[in-house]
């Protein structure tokens, strides 16, 4: 859910290295990568150092870029790609991820209706730390999943492309994480919803 | 899921498909059709929406700091080319 389109930019001029054209493709797609980055890895300075990787690579790279897919899925590609290799840096004794693909997703087990609570309890300070917590708290292959489809706007397609899976699979990681989110967030919300009834 | 019975169970397995938009309108009127009948499903359907929203509009209320800014055009050597943001 970039503003820019591929259209926008030469890509001609981008493969020769033309640093002007470079640097409108930085201007507007390093806010969405720091974004990721940073919703990935919860850690400014990583999330600093994919931004740079990032630009760095696609400019080395750029010369190569045979528009398979469209520059900002290949770019979120990059950045997707190095944020997870910095998460398995950090405990490179697990594997990333246990959830199993495969079996039905959880059953919704939290079902007080709160989608109605007042705008100042969903998006008070406390309920977006909740927010940035329940995201941080999913698996890495489905926070991912969820950050490039539900975050920055990638289509199923993109999103598949953005990290070599298959549709299918990108459906089934983007269910369990947004009725994981859904169930952590209701836990939190239905606590609000009772204060509403009884204050 | 075309000639199924959708209840409770199933209508979970194909909810993202159904807030996407990726299913079929013969599909989408039997779904709408439970939820009509089913608290349980219309909640669940309702905050599943609202969560992705929230999240959404929190995550892109982030922004580029100026001096992470100011680091990433030092390191690509765009000085002559992307400015720094004025006070």
């Amino acid at each position: 859910m970039v503003d820019k389109t591929d259209e926008e930019f030469s890509l001609q001029a981008l493969r020769t290295g033309d640093k002007a054209e470079f640097a409108r493709l930085v201007a507007a797609y390093s806010t969405p990568i720091y974004r990721l980055g940073l919703k990935m890895l919860a850690d400014p300075q990583e999330a600093e150092d994919v931004l740079q990787t990032t630009f760095l690579k696609a400019f080395q790279h750029l010369p190569e870029f045979e528009g398979r897919s469209s520059l900002s899925t290949w770019l979120y590609r990059i950045a997707a790609n190095e944020a997870l290799m910095l998460l398995r840096r950090r405990r490179p004794e697990f594997a990333l991820d246990e959830e199993p693909e495969e079996g039905a997703p959880m059953l919704p087990t939290q079902l007080a209706d709160w989608s109605h609570l007042p705008e100042r309890d969903l998006l008070s300070g406390e309920a977006r730390q909740k927010l940035d917590l329940a995201i941080q708290m999913l698996p890495e292959k489905l926070r991912v999943v969820f950050l490039l489809r539900d975050v920055e706007g990638l289509s199923i397609k993109e999103t598949s492309e953005a990290l070599n899976l298959s549709e299918t699979a990108v459906k089934t990681r983007l269910l369990r994480a947004r009725l994981n989110l859904r169930e952590r967030l209701a836990l939190y919300f239905a606590e609000r919803l009772s204060e509403e009834d009884h204050p | 899921m075309s000639r199924q019975e959708i209840n409770c169970n199933n209508l979970c397995q194909v909810l993202s498909d159904y807030i996407d938009g990726e299913l079929s309108d013969e599909l989408c009127h039997r779904i709408e059709e439970h939820m009509a009948g089913c608290e349980h499903c219309r909640v669940v359907f309702d905050t599943t929406n609202k969560t992705i929203l929230l999240c959404h509009d929190a995550a892109r209320e982030t922004e580029l700091p100026t001096d992470v800014r100011e680091r990433l055009v030092e390191t690509l050597h765009l000085e002559d080319f992307l400015k720094p943001k004025s006070a």
